[in-house]
Order: structure tokens, then sequence, then C-alpha cells
């Protein structure tokens, strides 16, 4: 046990935090005070500049650190991509905006992809050329994933995919999606789903912007009609969907700890300095250390599952630290707001702080929907971690 | 950043866990025959030279076992206050002992020993009188001293802030022993408690409270080891990262109890049953040093400076 930096560890933190004094983008305006009608725009602009921005992390080589490097990665532990999210965090500087390709869809690649699919995806996933989003969830497909209608028909050397997903984040701005869908249309629940990629321009796609009740639209509805999938953009086996897809969430609940730890980091500072500002009663104040422990426990326990032995897929402890992050993140911006007083009441220009903690707290309630509701995360955590019998 | 334990601390913790299944209430003379009482005493005293990481295994361990010696007291308490002689006595299982910082004294039933505070030192103190009193864990007990006089010095009262560190660092660690321990018992109660026909694990009424059972205590066994970290490297954050863990852990435990009396049902309500034992050290930890509520009030301090 030594929770210090190695001086590897050490020397690459000292060289990031340099190279983020350099190169760290200008924080980005307040959304609050823009025009709503230049909000599009303006979002178009700020996804070209987060572009540019992860190609710059990319040619700095911090952009996938944990692959390995025959795939372009930095071939490092996953402790170093833990001090990148800090680093970043602690410079205010946003992530690699190629979430979804780099924490999931690139390692299902590396874990299941052909030798083709490596080559001609991996490279352009960390470099950001290719921004990637996932085609999971349907209207009728929610917690119970196993239920996509999505279809897949094979006709000779395409799969002709038809249907809808929901919630897809980045689709607006993707370039391809990992898709879940039925090739085998006599098949139920986890049997004869297939995992696609797909390109995003292909013919006979349409993405809708879903306005969710912060006013924004960061997630998408993707419409399928009769779209012509290559078979050679079959991801794992055919028929094998339910599995890649399996690997697929347990990258994004694993490997998620480090930046959800990071990015709560930074709100429980602004949280302090809010209690600063306003003051806090003795039970508010009592909430915040509370709060503040939680944080802590969070960070340790992602690194301590860091510690285990390494399968190469992160295990169901991954759902733990996503379930604590989410909740934590609801009752931290709750708090906030009633540190605020009427004012987190209101809006635009007049909002304190630019409608930070209004945004986050609204958008907190989505966290615990978003990548396995809480009720899913304690089912696996009840089953899987437990060992308690199957509920279903 | 690694929390992974050496091969020689799961070498530890595997033993400890068999023996004290075995023997869950070791006399002193045992517990430094096995070498526990001399773990961090230097190899010179006849200890083993070894840190408050390897302490922390027996913490934990020995909470899972609510086993009733003066180990904490002792170890997690006294131990840094004490000259070498002293310390080589408790390494060879000679002496044991408690300190009186207040009204109520832990281990007066087994301790040999007690220390005090009087002034800029802490001393022995001779020749009291000690009186056991009734109480709710009965695996630490609490008493009171009366009279008796100033023996020996056996350090400056400097140590106290550091002293307080360990204790609550050692309770935290104990904690997750208690709560683990309760928790596992409620995940085979449910496994095999059948109504309706079914396993009632099979229901998320049942399942799910224990999921956050397990997120609290996991959370909980990362603070703890963190503290127990800071202490055995001497790092500046350690009195608040024990207080918090001591926070968090202590509230942890007794809620792990709690949800595991009410998924057991009236079997868990009986005095045969382990879980009531479980649940009183649990509540002894939580009152014990400082309650989460008066440690959150330090923390919120050090985070937000003094309040109005």
């Amino acid at each position: 046990m030594d929770l210090r930096d190695t001086p590897d560890e050490e020397l690459f933190r000292s060289g990031l935090r340099a190279w983020l004094g350099e190169n760290r983008p200008a924080p980005a305006a307040d959304v609050a005070e823009e025009e709503a009608e230049e909000a599009a725009e303006e979002e178009a602009h700020r996804d070209a500049e987060r572009r540019n921005w992860s190609r710059r992390l990319y040619d700095a080589g911090y952009s996938g650190l944990t692959w390995p490097t025959e795939h372009g990665g930095g071939g490092r532990p996953s402790g170093y991509e833990a001090i990148l999210f800090d680093e970043l965090a602690r410079a205010g500087a946003p992530q690699h905006l190629g979430v979804i390709g780099l924490g999931m869809v690139g390692p299902t690649i590396i874990a299941v992809g052909t030798e083709p699919q490596k080559a001609s995806r991996l490279e352009r996933i960390l470099s950001a050329d290719e921004i990637w989003c996932q085609g999971f969830s349907e209207p009728e497909a929610g917690s119970d994933l196993s239920a996509v209608t999505t279809s897949a028909r094979l006709e000779g050397s395409h799969f002709v995919v038809n249907g809808q997903k929901v919630w897809s984040s980045y689709a607006h701005i993707a370039d391809w999606c990992l898709l879940l869908a039925r090739s085998d249309p006599a098949s139920e629940r986890h049997a004869g789903l297939t995992c696609l990629l797909v390109e995003m321009t292909s013919p006979g796609i349409e993405v809708r912007p879903l306005r969710q009740l912060t006013g924004e639209a960061e997630f998408n509805e993707i419409f399928f009609s009769g779209v012509e999938v290559p078979v050679e953009n079959v991801l794992g086996e055919v028929g094998n969907g339910w599995e890649v897809a399996m690997t697929t969430l347990l990258h994004e609940r694993g490997t998620l700890g480090f930046s959800l730890a990071a990015g709560l980091g930074v709100t429980m500072r602004r949280l302090i300095e809010l209690a600063g500002d306003r003051g806090a009663t003795p039970v508010q104040r009592d909430a915040i250390a509370r709060e503040w422990v939680e944080l802590e426990a969070l960070r340790y326990t992602a690194y301590r599952h860091l510690s285990t032995p390494e399968s190469g897929v992160p295990g169901p402890e991954g759902s733990l630290l996503k379930l604590q992050w989410s909740e934590a993140n609801q009752r931290i911006t709750k708090l906030a707001l009633e540190l605020l007083g009427p004012d987190a009441q209101l809006l635009e220009g007049n909002a304190p702080y630019g409608g930070y903690w209004q945004h986050l707290q609204l958008r907190s309630r989505g966290n615990t929907i978003e990548a396995g509701t809480s009720e899913i995360l304690r089912n696996i955590l009840a089953e899987r971690v437990l060992g308690l019998p199957r509920s279903r | 950043m690694d929390f992974s334990s050496t091969p020689e601390q799961e070498e530890l913790r595997a033993g400890a866990r068999g023996y004290l299944a075995d023997h869950p209430q070791p006399s002193w003379a045992e517990l430094a025959a096995l070498g526990w009482t001399g773990v961090s005493v230097p190899e010179a005293d006849g200890g083993a030279g070894l840190g408050f990481l390897e302490e922390a295994v027996l913490f934990e361990e020995m909470g899972r076992a609510l086993t009733h010696a003066p180990y904490w007291s002792t170890v997690a308490v006294v131990l840094p206050a004490l000259p070498a002689d002293l310390r080589a006595e408790v390494a060879r299982g000679e002496a044991s002992w408690t300190l009186a910082t207040g009204p109520l004294v832990t281990d007066l039933d087994s301790a040999t020993r007690v220390a005090y505070v009087g002034g800029d030192s802490i001393w022995e103190l001779v020749g009291a009188d000690r009186e056991v009193l009734q109480t709710n864990d009965m695996t630490r007990p609490l008493g009171v001293v009366s009279g008796g006089e100033a023996g020996r010095r056996l350090s400056g009262s400097e140590v106290l802030p550091r002293l307080r560190t360990r204790s609550l660092t050692a309770l935290s660690l104990e904690a997750c022993g208690v709560g683990a321990r309760a928790l596992e018992l409620a995940v085979d109660h449910a496994g095999q408690r059948l109504q309706f026909g079914k396993p009632i694990g099979t229901y998320q009424a049942v399942a799910h409270p224990l999921a956050t059972t397990l997120l609290a205590l996991d959370l909980g066994r990362s603070l703890a080891l963190f503290a127990a970290w800071c202490i055995a490297t001497d790092d500046p954050r350690a009195a608040i990262a024990a207080a918090a863990a001591k926070s968090h852990c202590a509230e942890a435990a007794v809620a792990a109890c709690e949800r595991s009396i009410q998924v057991h049902g009236g079997i868990g309500f009986t005095w045969e049953h382990v879980l009531h034992r479980l649940y009183k050290r649990a509540l002894g930890i939580q009152s014990w040093e400082a309650s989460s509520e008066r440690l959150r009030a330090e923390i919120a301090e050090h985070l937000l400076g003094r309040g109005i």
C-alpha cells in the first residue's frame, strides 16, 4: 500500500501540469449568459473547439493513456488516467470529447474487434477524428436492454437496420455509432443480438435532439430506416451482441470512476466557496462535511478497486462508484440550492454564479437514470458482488 | 496510488481471521504469543518491528470477531506514549494498558495498568480503585477509577493528538469488521430463508438495502485504510483522515447491524443470535472518542473555518 505518486507518476503529473498551464483553453462562457437563439450555434462552435482540444490532448500523448501501445495508446496503468482526470479538473480544462470512443467503444474493439476494425478505427478515436455515440437504449428497452427490437437483417454482404434508438449522447456530432440490434428476428431477450459499427453518415439515419428538463439537448433519438451496414462492421460474433454490449457497459461504469470523482471534486470546491460567500447554518455545515467525507471515500474507493488484480475488464464494483457518485452529486447540488435560498430560482443574467448550481442540480436528476439506473446498479451489487439470488 | 496489501499483510489477515474464528476470546498472553501485542514494537524490544498498517489488519479482524481484550486500549491508544522498556513488556504480554481521559475508562476489567493525563504529561496511575460498570457493549466495558497516585511519567501530553488519531482510526477499522460481518450474516440469511416460496433475497425490498449497506461499508473501508496509511507514513493529513473515517465507519457499522437485524426478522431480535452483540459493539464504537456529528463539526471547521 502506497498512496503517494510513484516517481514516474510524479514526473507524469508535473509534466502534465506544466503542459496544461501553457495549453489550457479559455473557460467556456456561462450558458446562462447566452441568448437562447444563439445557443445552437454556440454549441456547434463549442463542439468544434472541444474537438480541437481533444486533438491537442492526443498530439501531446494524453489520449488513451491506458490503451495498449500497439493500438496507439500510452500502455500505462489506470492510475495515470486518474492523474489526468485530476489535473484536467484542477486546471478547469475539459476532458477529451470522445469519452464514449475512448472509454467504451475503443476498449471493446480492442477486446473483440477484428484486425481491420482495430486498424481503421482505434487511431481515429484517439485523435478525435472520429467521435462515437452509442445506440443501445430504445423507447421500450431501457433498464431491460435485452428487449431491443431494432432489427439488423442480413442481406448478402450487408445488414439492413431498421428501428429507433433513444438517449444517445453525442449522436448529433458523432461520426460513428456502436449499435445493438436484433439480428435474429425469431430470437428473444439476450440471444440473437449483434453489435454493429455504424457510420452516422449512412443513408437512412436521422438524428433528432431530445430537449431535457434542463432546457438543453445533450441526448438524441436516432432513427434507422433501411440503413445498410457491411458485414465486416459486426463487432464480435453475430448473435453475440449481448456479451459485447455488457463488456462495453462494464467499461462505461468502471473507467468512469476517476473522471466522476474528479468532477465531483470541482463541485465540492465550489460548494465550499459558496458556503464561504453565503454562510451556512450548523446543520448545513454538518451536511457539507458529510459530503466531503463521502467524496474522499469515493476517490479512495476508485483507487482501491484499481489495486485489485486486473482482468482487463472492470468488475461489477464499477457499479458501486457510479451509484455513489450519482447520488452524491444530487445531494451536493441540492445543498447548494439550499445555501442560495430564493436566489436559486433566478435564471439568466440574474442567476448567481452564472446559473452554475441551478443547471447542475437539474442535470443531476439524470445521473441516477443514465448509464444504469440506481435500481439496476443495486441489482448488480446485490447479485454479482453480494451473491444474492437473482430477482428476475 | 496503490491500495493493495502486501502478501505478509494478507497472510496476517487470513491467519488472524482463522485463529479468531476458533478462539474469539484469546487471553492477553495468547495475543502476545501470536506476536500481535508487539506488532509495531521495534525488534530490539521484542516486537515485530512492523507498523500501523499491520495493526490495522488486527483491529479490523478483532472487530469482526468481537474480541474482548484491551487490544485497542493498549495498542491503538497507549502504546506510543510508553517508554521503550514498557513497550517491551506489552510485546511480551506482561502488561496491557488503558488511558483515562475522562470519567469513563475502557477495559478496566482486563487492562493490567492505567495511564492518565495530568498537567503536561501522561502518567501511570497506581493504587487506584477500579469499578467496572454494566455496559451495553459487553466486549468493551467501561468503568471508573478513583483514588490512586501518579506513578511513573510515561510521556509528554503533546502525544495526545497523535493518540486520538490512532484511536479514531482503529475504531473505524473495528467498525469495518463489525459491519462486514453483520452484512455477511444478512446475505447468508437472505439467500436461505424462504418466504412465499422464494429466498427473501430475491425481493428487491430486501436486496437493495443490502446493496446500499455494501456501498456504505466499502466506502468506509477506503476511508479507514487511507487514515491507517496516513498514520503509518506520518502523513500530515492523518488527523482529518481519521475524523473522516470514524464519522463514516461508525455510522455505516451501526446501519449495517440495524439492516441485518431487520433482514433476519424475528431471529435477529433474539438474545441467542450474535447480531445484537455486533450491534452493541457498533453503538459502542459510535459513542466512543467522538460521535460522527462531533467529528463532522471538526471537519466543517477544517473546510469552512469557524462557524457563527
